[in-house]
């Protein structure tokens, strides 16, 4: 066994080149700049932000679905960015992807059964007439029947058809999944059918997820860790516990304190933190902190330097210059 | 007497497969300035029912009919389509999930607000031009006077949302329905639109049904909410009485299966299987094939709506009181 994380990467930058002005070059959009974290088997990352912030974008590019500028993606020690396209594909039956909206990553001319028959034989696996009963047993294992194998995409339910996603990402025994938004669209009750087996299939299969969300109800529930992105950034990160009993950084409180309860008297009770306009465009960031345009609690320094990455705690890190007046004035609960 | 009086509204739609009872007897009242949430699955009826008080269904197919439908003193189910055009976008407004879809692409957002303006309120260009810029300023979109004359696609998601807000208010509408607003939208920008419409129905006591299956919101902005399933509502009270005392099988399950950023809870309970196809005749309670707390009297007759106590009331046989809570103050 290889020693080190399952999963690293290490200062990750994906820039898109800008659509071009009037005067020629339109420079870069950086839609990821700098990210790194560490993942084991068996873990979840919970990834959150606004739209725009960079969480997908990071998701694809650990499978290579988008080509990162610079910074290494480990995995067990081997970068797969120096890969060449030729080695994705054995690359790729390690890391899977479920996406928001599964009825469209399924081809709606195929049935479930060859839907997922079909992963299995690019891969090259179970051949011959075990792999009917493979796909069976997989069936099974996402709580679907026999009877679905003969159904088409467009007679599935939401929550039918992510159980399809969910299969044919686990027919070629990944070790982790990147899990796109894969409740955002999905009523409640159905939702937490599909957070319930994602987290039972972690478990016996010992998988490491990637869980990219906006919704932070969800991501508490299933994440171990979690890093707060924003404009390409992760600003904050840190396990559950402290995420989200003593998040530091100004954009988490203000995040945290967005996420509406269940509860009326509590809804009654706490303090907003109403963040005023929209996320900045990630072709021209702020100069210094990019949060600051927004911040609650910005100085004038903020301008002038971007924030390192303090840590409070072993495995508890925030990039913010103010960090002890931000958890004094900030209360989100 | 009561803004809007619904009694025993019943939509149906004729389709190939037989005929759909997309709403099947929804009773309720709102009072002015109230704020009333409507809950419930996709397909539970919620946007039927505001679309039918609308009248914006079309018929045929669809098939709007009730006991009583009163707003504001007219009567809806008789009130002619010139009435009713009036009535839209003028005392009754509705903003829905996707405004990208509701503005005029072609249009700039001034002209959109003016053009209801100069309708509704016969103002003039001049008298228009100040209100619209008025309007914008009120809902928060900087340099209003010159985003005037700015495109939709021009403007964010957020921002196209409160344009579609100040558009809605234009008219001082009586009532403003809300088709799951802020779905869309990142939840910072959420709780700007949520603030904004609670301030607007604080100053200017419009009153609202927000539909919405984000159970958080419902409980921070609605004094009532409305849980509906099968076209029908299954639990009507305060928000306290529902979410507090739930006693309806179907409210226990919905809160059950809802997780919580201010707590890491237990595994999310499960709502197993899906609700019932809404063209075969009801006789039992619609949920009792999901239900986990049913108990025998739930196989024999369909249960009736049960007053709990003054304005909370539920169509279920169950004992509940299990699941009840004091309110956290």
């Amino acid at each position: 066994m290889t020693a080190g994380p399952f999963i690293e990467v290490k200062d990750l930058k994906v820039h898109f080149p800008a659509p071009k002005n009037l005067f020629g070059s339109g420079g870069a959009i950086k839609a990821v700049d700098g990210v790194s974290f560490t993942l084991e088997r068996g873990r979840t990352l919970g990834l959150v932000g606004e739209s725009g912030c960079g969480k997908s974008t990071t998701g694809y590019s650990i499978l290579r679905l988008i080509e990162p500028t610079s910074g290494q993606i480990l995995i067990e020690g081997q970068d797969i960015l120096q890969l060449p396209q030729s080695q994705l594909r054995p690359l790729r039956r390690r890391m899977q992807i479920i996406f928001q909206d599964a009825g469209a990553s399924l081809d709606p001319r195929m049935p479930v059964g060859d839907l997922i028959s079909e992963a299995l034989e690019i891969h090259g696996l179970w051949p011959g007439a075990d792999r009917r009963r493979r796909v069976r047993k997989l069936l099974d294992l996402v709580g679907l029947s026999t009877q679905h194998a003969e159904r088409y995409p467009h007679e599935l339910s939401g929550g039918q058809a992510q159980r399809v996603a969910i299969c044919r990402a686990l027919a070629v025994e990944p070790q982790l999944i990147v899990c796109d938004e894969p409740v955002s669209a999905l009523d409640v009750s159905v939702q937490a059918q599909i957070v319930n087996l994602l987290q039972d299939l972690q478990k016996e299969l010992n998988l490491a997820y990637i869980f990219i969300s906006h919704d932070l109800s969800v991501v508490r529930h299933v994440s171990d860790e979690i890093a707060v992105m924003y404009l390409g950034r992760i600003v904050e990160k840190a396990d559950r516990k402290r995420i989200f009993e003593g998040a530091a950084h100004p954009y988490s409180r203000s995040l945290l304190s967005a996420v509406s309860i269940p509860d009326p008297d509590v809804e009654q009770r706490r303090r907003r933190i109403i963040l005023s306009g929209d996320l900045p465009s990630p072709a021209n960031p702020p100069s210094g902190c990019r949060f600051r345009t927004r911040c609650p609690i910005v100085e004038e320094d903020c301008a002038l330097h971007d924030p390192p990455t303090r840590l409070l705690e072993p495995t508890h890190g925030a990039a913010c210059l103010h960090i002890q007046k931000s958890q004094e004035l900030l209360k989100w609960t | 007497m009561a803004l809007l009086e619904v009694e025993n509204l019943r939509t149906r739609f004729a389709t190939d497969r037989g005929v759909v009872r997309a709403v099947d007897g929804v009773s309720f009242t709102l009072e002015q300035g109230e704020v009333l949430g409507l809950v419930g699955e996709s397909g539970s009826g919620k946007s039927v029912t505001s679309l039918s008080l609308m009248r914006l269904i079309r018929e045929p197919p669809g098939k709007i009919e009730a006991d009583k439908l009163v707003f504001d003193g007219v009567d809806l189910l008789k009130a002619s389509e010139s009435t009713m055009s009036s009535l839209r976008g003028g005392k009754m407004a509705m903003i829905f999930q996707d405004p990208m879809r509701s503005l005029n692409p072609v249009l700039t957002v001034g002209r959109q607000l003016t053009e209801t303006l100069r309708r509704h309120l016969r103002l003039d260009g001049d008298a228009a031009r100040r209100r619209a810029i008025e309007l914008l300023e009120m809902v928060g979109i900087p340099l209003a006077e010159k985003r005037l004359n700015s495109y939709p696609h021009q403007f964010s998601g957020g921002m196209r949302q409160r344009v579609m807000i100040a558009i809605a208010l234009s008219c001082n509408p009586r009532l403003l329905i809300a088709d799951e607003a802020t779905t869309a939208l990142d939840v910072t920008i959420q709780a700007q639109i949520v603030d904004l419409v609670k301030r607007l129905t604080r100053d200017l006591g419009t009153a609202v049904i927000w539909i919405s299956h984000d159970l958080g919101l419902v409980a921070g902005l609605c004094n009532r909410v409305n849980v509906m399933y099968a076209g029908r509502i299954a639990e009507t009270g305060s928000v306290r009485d529902v979410f507090y005392r739930p006693s309806h099988g179907y409210t226990v399950g919905l809160i059950g299966c809802t997780p919580r950023v201010d707590r890491v809870g237990a595994p999310l309970t499960l709502i197993e299987g899906r609700p019932p196809d809404l063209i075969r005749p009801i006789s039992l309670c619609p949920f009792l094939p999901r239900c986990a707390v049913a108990i025998d009297a739930c196989n024999k007759t369909m249960p009736a709506m049960n007053t709990i106590e003054a304005g909370h009331a539920a169509r279920c046989h169950a004992d509940l009181s299990v699941f009840h809570q004091k309110g956290a103050a």
